[in-house]
């Protein structure tokens, strides 16, 4: 047969994967050269290592068995709620996110972020759970386990505080929902406590949503107890919503107001959605050239190897660098949700689907947050951003995939790696 | 069911849609932004980038009217900061302080510079000396925002000479940048102060230039040329005056340190400004570039005021000078004529009601007309001449003078000489009231006393009038066209013989003492009384030579000099010196 000679059984994936990561690298090496060098400069070489590592990591991932990987996800996904409650007492603050707990520190030196394995570990977990029914959840009562199993890890990671990240769970969560055949009466109904809560600052907007809500839950026609606690739900987030503002941090605040305007303060909050727009705007078709992104130079782009890479692809390589890099996106994530839809079994499958939502939402926030159409939470874009467990557990979940994507063939095509 | 294979192919396409949509939608955004906004991003991205270091332009170089210069521009060095804050800056200076010692003076100073434009480099030192540009190339490394680049600074080879006249260049301020005038200036240019620096400002400036250096996101220069290309600074165009250098260098001399007084010298027929000065004077040098402390507090301590401008803010009772003014408007009305004696002879006084008025020559002048009253300025003719030609036409004719005007010389901040104002009672009851004053004040409005106070200048501009033909030229610094204005109007004999009386006064009357030889020299004295000083009087003398036919017409003020006969010495020193007779004929002729 011929495709168990193939050294890898996906290499569409593999070979999107790699493409990026090498992109990603040149532009963590480009983000290092600046007029005034800084410790960045060298960073792209740290970032190759990790890079290295990955592959290893992925390959030995490959290797397992999708039943390895059910075995593992009650250990995991402990292991990471472990990590995640410890954080709050022992965690460290760095970059962008100086002042919070993400990462874990063991004498100065700063391992690795453990949300990162967490995100890994509630997919698992979810994939489980909804794998675990014969039926597509249905009601609300049938959502209790996945959305335990998603709030207890989104909880202790919002006490870090990690705005983003806790995004990420949301979207990892509705995704999967979605995957496993939830309507999306149902899932608008969970999503509208949230809704209620953004759209609680305008009492006409939440007037009308509430009439819009009234008539869904008549459509659908949930369970009676189900429908009022959706509704009293709304009600009470609505009413709330000022009370939490008030709650949250002042720079949290002050990042969701910038995202409604960022000129509202141009030095301070807003000046890193107005530089990065300026880079990306700048660069035009074509680009200013690979290293010669002057915003990039001149160091008005904050956080340029990290959070902000991609305003360097935009200002270096234009609108058609930019465009190429989306489609790699793009062109990988359709992989992975065509892996996920080729999966005989119900787990893997989720598995597949869940880590490209949260790839997803990765991409959607972080490229958004450089224009300004998703306020900056800090998230980073996968194989571009430096940092290295990240760069680590991205390419795990390549690994996964790939082998998902192997055994998702059948008997025949199981040994192929 | 939910795991069905046609239920997962439906979900994945409804999934693979909604991802393209969110990157068509990513795309599109992207496009907007790069693609259509480009120029407006590409602009703040210059913006950002690169800051721009203002080249001065170099003034305009004024010269004589023999072209030597007056006025030009050495080199000279200014240091500046580029600062993205005023917190860096503050800073930056304080670092600098620790290299280059500074006052705190300089340091706010430097950050009110920065202040009123922050987009400009901050200006530490406008005019730093060589010893210090060096220290801080020395040390360039530590200060990544520091700008040394090379201003013209301006020089005047003459300076004391100057004073009267230059004015000075300096940083505009505050109020000039909010004034209308300084429309398009920014802080830290360097503009006229005053006199022709001031007058022709926007002849004189130039054009600035612009240089682009390159910052980073701290406000670092990280380089210096190339960014783009500067605007290289356009110098003014030369301004020509009418000065007469050597002239103006003579008169200054002849002033020296001792005398107190302004004086005018100019061509009756065009206005043509020659020379003009103040004394004591001051070096205009100084004060380019900030005036330094201790020299302002002396100029200003000095009790011989020399700030204060005698040839065009002075206004000083002009005594017997204005005698022809009198003279003028009664012949001209047809009250008297030049042959015409009055009533009462001199005889060292005249009774009017119950105050008698004193003639200046005690022993009398006896009976005489009016040419021989105006030789030997008699008191007394010219008291009952007021009285004939009656008040409101003794201000009236006044006003018709110029006597409550601006010469209209080319130089700011000329003080408007002051008379009484038409109708003349108005004016006096409105001065004294209805009941405190009488028909007397005609008395001392004829000799040129009372409710009369006429600058140097302006005074020259009356006597242009008496060289010539009656009409009075604007006096103009720079060389323009002339402006001539019909003052009165005399008969040609009437002329000839004001032009005789005057020729009489040096001839034999009060200036006999400064007779020029080979020239006909005409003048008229004047001691003004004044209150500052009741025993030391202001000495006139304003005069034109060749009497006949004059090229130059001298006003000259000396305060508290005195009797108008040393002043009379003074403007036949000059005259003699500009019609270069005599003294230098004779001198050549000695050495050969």
């Amino acid at each position: 047969m011929n495709s168990a000679r193939r050294r890898i059984a996906d290499p569409t994936l593999v070979g999107l994967a790699m493409a990026l990561s090498l992109f990603g690298i040149a532009m963590v090496y480009s983000a290092g050269q600046t007029d005034v060098p800084t410790v960045v400069a060298k960073l792209y070489r740290t970032q190759i290592a990790w890079f290295i590592l990955g592959l290893g990591a992925a390959y030995a991932v490959s290797r397992a068995s999708v039943r390895f990987l059910d075995w593992l996800t009650t250990p995991a996904y402990a292991v990471s709620i472990v990590l995640l409650f410890l954080l709050l007492f022992i965690g460290a603050g760095a970059g962008t996110a100086a002042s919070t707990k993400s990462w874990l520190a063991i004498g100065g030196v700063r391992l690795g972020q453990p949300s990162e394995l967490a995100k890994i570990a509630v997919i698992l977990m979810l994939a489980r759970i909804l794998a675990s029914r014969k039926v597509a959840p249905r009601s609300l009562m049938d959502l209790w386990q996945p959305a335990l199993a998603v709030a207890i890890p989104w909880v202790l990671i919002m006490r870090q505080p990690d705005l983003g990240t806790g995004i990420v769970f949301v979207g990892i969560f509705f995704a999967m929902l979605f995957w496993a055949g939830a309507s999306w009466q149902l899932l608008v109904l969970v999503a509208s406590p949230v809704v209620s809560l953004i759209l609680a600052f305008s009492t006409g907007l939440w007037g009308a949503w509430f009439l819009v809500l009234i008539a869904l839950v008549l459509w659908y026609r949930p369970y009676l107890v189900e429908g009022v606690a959706v509704v009293l739900a709304n009600v009470v987030t609505g009413v709330v919503a000022p009370v939490l503002w008030d709650q949250l941090n002042p720079y949290q605040q002050k990042r969701l107001l910038v995202f409604l305007d960022p000129t509202t303060d141009p030095q301070a909050s807003g000046y890193h959605v107005i530089q990065s727009q300026v880079a990306i705007g700048s660069g035009g078709w074509l680009g200013k050239g690979f290293t010669l992104g002057s915003q990039k130079r001149l160091a008005f782009l904050p956080a340029q190897h990290t959070d902000f890479i991609f305003p360097v692809v935009g200002e270096e390589l234009g609108f058609i660098g930019v465009t190429i890099a989306l489609s790699l996106f793009l062109f990988l994530l359709l992989r992975s949700v065509r892996i996920a839809a080729r999966s005989a079994d119900p787990f893997p499958s989720l598995v597949a689907f869940g880590l490209a939502s949260a790839w997803f939402v990765h991409i959607l926030v972080n490229v958004g947050m450089t224009l300004n159409l998703m306020p900056i939470t800090g998230i980073p874009l996968p194989f571009f951003s430096y940092g290295g467990s990240f760069m680590l557990v991205c390419w795990i979940a390549v690994g996964m995939l790939v082998r998902i994507s192997g055994e998702g063939r059948g008997p025949s095509d199981m040994l192929v790696i | 069911m939910s795991f069905h294979p046609n239920e997962m192919q439906r979900r994945a396409r409804l999934a693979s849609a909604l991802l393209f949509l969110a990157f068509v939608f990513l795309v599109g955004s992207f496009f907007r932004t790069q693609v259509l906004q480009h120029a407006q991003y590409v602009l703040q991205s210059e913006e950002n980038r690169l800051r721009e270091v203002p080249l001065p332009a170099p003034r305009g170089v004024i010269y004589d009217r023999h072209g030597q210069i007056i006025a030009e521009n050495l080199p000279g060095y200014s240091v500046s900061l580029l600062a993205p804050g005023v917190d860096s800056l503050r800073a930056a200076l304080r670092r600098l302080a620790g290299t280059i010692p500074m006052s705190p003076e300089q340091i706010n100073q430097a950050i009110r510079r920065f202040r009123r434009a922050p987009n400009r480099p901050a200006v530490i030192f406008p005019d730093a000396s060589f010893d210090v540009v060096s220290v801080l190339e020395e040390h360039r490394v530590e200060f990544p925002g520091l700008i040394i680049q090379s201003a013209p600074k301006r020089y005047y080879p003459d300076g004391p000479a100057m004073a009267a006249f230059i004015g000075y260049t300096g940083e505009v301020n505050e109020a000039e940048l909010g004034s209308a005038n300084f429309k398009g200036y920014k802080a830290g240019q360097q503009v006229g102060k005053d006199g022709l620096e001031r007058q022709y400002e926007h002849l004189l400036r130039g054009r600035e230039g612009t240089r682009f250096v390159e910052v980073d996101a701290r406000g670092r220069v990280v380089r210096e040329a190339g960014a783009r290309q500067d605007l290289l600074p356009e110098a003014a165009p030369p301004l020509y005056t009418n000065i007469d250098l050597d002239l103006q260098k003579f008169v200054v001399a002849l002033f020296g340190d001792s005398l107190i007084g302004g004086i005018v010298a100019m061509e009756p027929n065009t206005g043509a400004v020659l020379a003009l000065h103040s004394a004591p004077t001051f070096d205009p040098n100084r004060f380019i570039g900030g005036i330094p402390a201790d020299y302002w507090r002396a100029l200003n301590e000095d009790s011989r005021r020399p700030l204060y401008n005698k040839a065009i803010k002075g206004a000083y009772a002009p005594g017997s000078i204005w005698k022809l003014a009198t003279a003028v408007m009664a012949i001209q009305a047809g009250v008297v004529s030049l042959d015409d004696q009055m009533p009462v002879a001199c005889t060292g006084g005249y009774q009017y009601g119950n105050r008698r008025f004193k003639c200046w020559e005690k022993k009398g002048h006896g009976q005489v007309n009016l040419a021989q009253a105006i030789e030997v300025s008699c008191d007394v003719y010219f008291y009952q001449l007021g009285l004939k030609i009656g008040l409101s036409r003794l201000v009236a004719g006044g006003v018709e003078l110029g006597a409550r005007e601006r010469s209209g010389i080319d130089l700011p901040s000329e003080t408007r000489s002051s008379f009484p104002s038409t109708p003349a009672t108005d004016y006096y009851n409105r001065r004294f009231g209805a009941r405190g004053w009488s028909n007397a004040v005609s008395l001392n409005l004829a000799i040129g006393q009372g409710e009369n106070a006429q600058t140097v200048v302006n005074m020259a501009r009356f006597y242009t009038a008496l060289a010539t033909d009656g009409q009075a030229a604007q006096p103009r610094i720079v060389r323009g066209e002339a402006q001539r204005e019909r003052m009165f109007q005399l008969n040609d004999e009437q002329m000839d013989g004001v032009k005789k009386a005057l020729a009489g006064v040096v001839q034999r009357g009060t200036a006999a003492a400064s007779q020029i030889r080979g020239v006909m020299l005409a003048g008229k004295t004047g001691t003004a009384q004044n209150a500052h000083d009741p025993l030391r009087d202001h000495a006139w003398f304003v005069g034109f030579a060749p009497a006949n036919d004059a090229k130059i017409v001298v006003a000259v003020m000396l305060e508290f000099g005195g009797h108008g006969t040393r002043a009379a010495r003074i403007a036949s020193k000059i005259i003699e010196h500009y019609l270069g007779v005599q003294t230098t004929q004779v001198i050549n002729t000695e050495g050969e």
